[in-house]
């Protein structure tokens, strides 16, 4: 996306830099190119951050004259808006946003990785209509999100399809863990496709004769996958949970349209902070805002620390070049002798 | 490893990046100087001007600004249609008075954001005299109202009305429709011991977590002689009339006189269930009616039901004040013409004229006793009786915030989380911090 282009301009100065060989003009002239780049960075990036977080430093103060009309004004309060969030009256409500959009982001991300894996798979074997089911498959995820929410509303209301195929009377949108329940489903049908279709491309680059050696030595379909499959579409795979992290942390459509808001077991943070600003409270969205912002970079920090996930997409052209240079020996390699299997994934 | 971290670097700006951008939508500047209220002669200014209203789909309004457009080339009337959402149309007009736009000129407001919209001089004061107001429904003449300053014309009105099942009451010798809680619950023991009728239940309204909540929550509290404020402002919910209300609802889940899953429904999964013939009774606006007595067979009810006013705990209830008001924005230039456009937009002849092509309920209660009307829409007489009686929702500046508050007390009484007493404790401190505010 927009991100990838954006950096890599920048990191391209980076090796040049290291060697030594960049002189003091062509670094000018370097960032005269980029400041274009950088500018509108600003514009579009800098300024609504800092913006928002100005405001978030502020509360409007309304009250009524004696002829009823609104005083309004907007009082500086520092962190007092984050204060009243972590510690207020509504400190409660706060708390359980964040705990469903968490609980939301883990079930879905998981089972998605789990059915998208298993999509690929599907995909990727070579039969009659394989196309048709490829770009089927894609059919949920093209949908507006606001649409599927309305499509599943319809299906999980009380004499809806669903109640209707399993014989039961469970009242998907009212409160509870069965309106969870439906926000998972409803997400996971429309975005494990996503998943899939990344994981897909990472298959299809797994050199064919992998699997040929890998049968020779009599490995079977489920050590293939765990052995070969699996490390080789790790970078795909990991670039494609760090996309639907950050996705489903600032999930707000669907339990909107699907259950509705102020609902509280399916409340998330954008939802709370669309609510305050629906009701002209800018600062409190505000700081709900920012602090959505820090939540999703400390888990995508800790994701990417963690797992090393390669976004930026640096990392493969290097990996792709190093297996097209010696192909034959150290895929061969790995599927003889089990204990090197990590060397898959360098 | 250095190539490594900077990976990262890049990786978590970019994260950075793609979060700021979209963490940060819904943040926009407020607060403005309040313009100052005026005087009817102070509207000024002749020229083009802009209706904007939520889209209508029977045409009507079209053909109103049509008519106008015509005799008037001076002085159009542009249409800026706002998305059918009530919420976002609000958002909007909201946003476009903060930033003080002068995009916007005529504003077709709910009735509850009337007084939002007057308090904050989002619209401008209207005089009385240029304006039928005597010949109009004197409820909605006060919905259009705020601290007696009137703010805006009215433009259609919306009383609830009960629909029954007039075939099954019949078969079970109940000739009258219930006019209180008691009856209603008497009809319905007689009509669900008929064979016919085994699987059905007796009353729905709106309970799932929306403006129906509180429409019908407001409904059932006037209807037992409370209210939600006193002429002060001050909230009144933690009173005897106000429980006596709430147990109603709350009573009617737990003995199953309203069905579990009405808890989900809004106006449409009502309107479906009673068209399924599921229910006996059904608390739902006139808008209804009309695919009731659709005649393509789509409805089971077609010939088999009835209106009359809501039923309350020791008569007629009082039903809650929905529809329109056109008010004009302060910000908007050529008001003169807005004013005029009103008055002939509001006025009897043009009501007149759309009642042909739309069933929206009229203002002037003349329609209401003309035949060659009623005979088309046979549910006035009953909406006129309702609207005799109606009592607006919260006139309240923050309505948005008390709506909610509303909603966040009722809605876990009618589950069983809370008890109806705690709720209505919780929902009346609540309130008075709202209008302490």
């Amino acid at each position: 996306m927009s991100t990838s282009t954006t950096q890599r301009p920048g990191q391209r100065t980076t090796p040049a830099r290291k060697t030594g060989r960049l002189d003091l003009g062509e670094g000018r002239r370097a960032a005269l190119l980029l400041s274009p780049t950088f500018l509108v960075l600003a514009l579009v990036v800098l300024y609504p951050l800092l913006s928002a977080f100005h405001q978030s430093l502020f509360s409007s103060q309304s009250g009524l004259d004696a002829d009823g009309f609104v005083v309004e004004g907007d009082a500086f309060v520092g962190l007092g808006n984050y204060v009243q969030i972590f510690a207020g009256a509504d400190a409660a409500r706060f708390y359980n946003a964040l705990w469903n959009t968490t609980f939301f982001t883990f079930t879905t991300v998981t089972l998605e990785v789990i059915i998208g894996i298993a999509m690929a798979v599907a995909m990727n074997r070579a039969f009659r209509g394989r196309a048709l089911l490829r770009a089927s498959i894609l059919v949920p995820w093209a949908i507006p999100t606001a649409v599927s929410g309305l499509l599943w509303r319809w299906m999980f209301q009380a004499d809806g399809i669903v109640n209707t195929l399993t014989n039961q009377q469970v009242l998907w949108t009212a409160e509870g863990f069965a309106a969870q329940a439906a926000v998972i489903v409803a997400e996971v049908w429309k975005t494990a496709p996503f998943i899939g279709l990344l994981v897909l491309a990472g298959m299809q680059i797994i050199p064919e004769e992998v699997y040929e050696a890998a049968k020779l030595d009599g490995a079977n379909a489920w050590r293939q996958f765990v052995a070969i499959t699996l490390p080789l579409v790790r970078p795909a795979l990991l670039v494609a949970v760090l996309f639907r992290l950050l996705d489903s942390l600032r999930m707000f459509d669907l339990p909107f349209v699907l259950i509705g808001p102020r609902k509280s077991s399916v409340e998330t943070l954008s939802i709370l902070a669309w609510d305050e600003s629906n009701q002209l409270q800018y600062g409190t969205a505000s700081a709900f805002s920012i602090i959505l912002l820090l939540y999703v970079a400390v888990i995508a920090y800790v994701f990417i620390t963690i797992l090393g996930a390669d976004v930026v997409g640096e990392k493969k052209p290097k990996a792709v070049r190093a297996r097209r240079r010696s192909q034959e020996p150290p895929a061969a390699d790995v599927t003889r002798s089990e204990p090197t299997q990590t060397k898959v994934t360098r | 490893m250095k190539q490594r971290s900077h990976d990262r670097r890049g990786v978590l700006s970019a994260a950075l990046v793609t979060v700021g951008v979209l963490a940060l939508t819904s943040c926009a500047s407020g607060a403005g100087t309040p313009a100052a209220p005026r005087d009817a002669a102070e509207l000024t200014g002749r020229g083009p001007i802009t209706y904007v209203s939520s889209p209508d789909a029977s045409g009507a309004a079209q053909q109103t600004i049509d008519a106008w457009n015509a005799e008037h080339p001076d002085e159009l009337v542009d249409w800026i249609e706002l998305p059918l959402d009530a919420d976002q149309q609000r958002q909007q007009m909201v946003q476009n008075a903060q930033v003080k736009g002068e995009a916007y000129t005529v504003l077709n407001l709910d009735v509850v954001w009337t007084s939002e919209f007057a308090a904050n001089r989002w619209i401008t004061a209207l005089p009385e005299d240029a304006l039928p107001l005597d010949a109009e429904i004197p409820a909605t003449v006060e919905a259009a109202r705020y601290r007696d300053t009137l703010y805006a014309a009215p433009y259609y009105t919306d009383a609830a009305l009960l629909y029954s099942r007039t075939d099954l009451m019949e078969a079970a010798g109940v000739t009258e429709p219930p006019e209180t809680w008691a009856e209603m619950q008497k009809a319905c023991d007689a009509v669900l011991a008929l064979p016919e009728a085994a699987e059905m239940s007796c009353y729905a309204g709106q309970f799932d977590k929306n403006e129906g909540l509180t429409v019908n929550f407001s409904e059932a509290v006037n209807s037992a002689g409370g209210s939600l404020f006193n002429a002060d402002g001050e909230p009144t919910v933690d009173t005897p009339e106000a429980l006596t209300a709430l147990n109603f609802l709350v009573d009617g889940f737990e003995s199953g006189m309203i069905p579990e899953e009405a808890i989900t429904f809004q106006e449409e999964q009502g309107r479906q269930s009673f068209l399924d013939g599921n229910l006996v009774f059904l608390r739902n606006w006139p808008y209804v009616y009309a695919s009731f007595s659709a005649t393509d067979g789509s409805s089971a009810v077609q010939d088999k039901f009835g209106t009359s006013p809501i039923p309350g705990e020791t008569g007629p209830g009082v039903s809650t004040l929905g529809g329109r008001n056109i008010a004009i924005s302060s910000y908007a230039e050529n008001q003169a013409t807005a004013l005029d456009f009103i008055a002939f937009f509001t006025g009897q002849e043009q009501q007149g004229e759309r009642l042909a092509v739309s069933s929206r309920a009229p203002v002037f209660s003349e329609f209401f006793a003309d035949d060659a009307v009623t005979a088309r829409l046979p549910y006035l007489p009953d909406l006129l009786t309702s609207l005799e009686k109606a009592q607006p929702r919260p006139k309240v500046v923050q309505y948005g915030a008390t709506t909610a508050a509303i909603q966040d007390a009722i809605y876990p009484a009618l589950t069983g989380d809370t008890s109806p007493e705690a709720a209505l404790a919780d929902l009346q401190q609540a309130l008075a911090d709202i209008v302490a505010e």
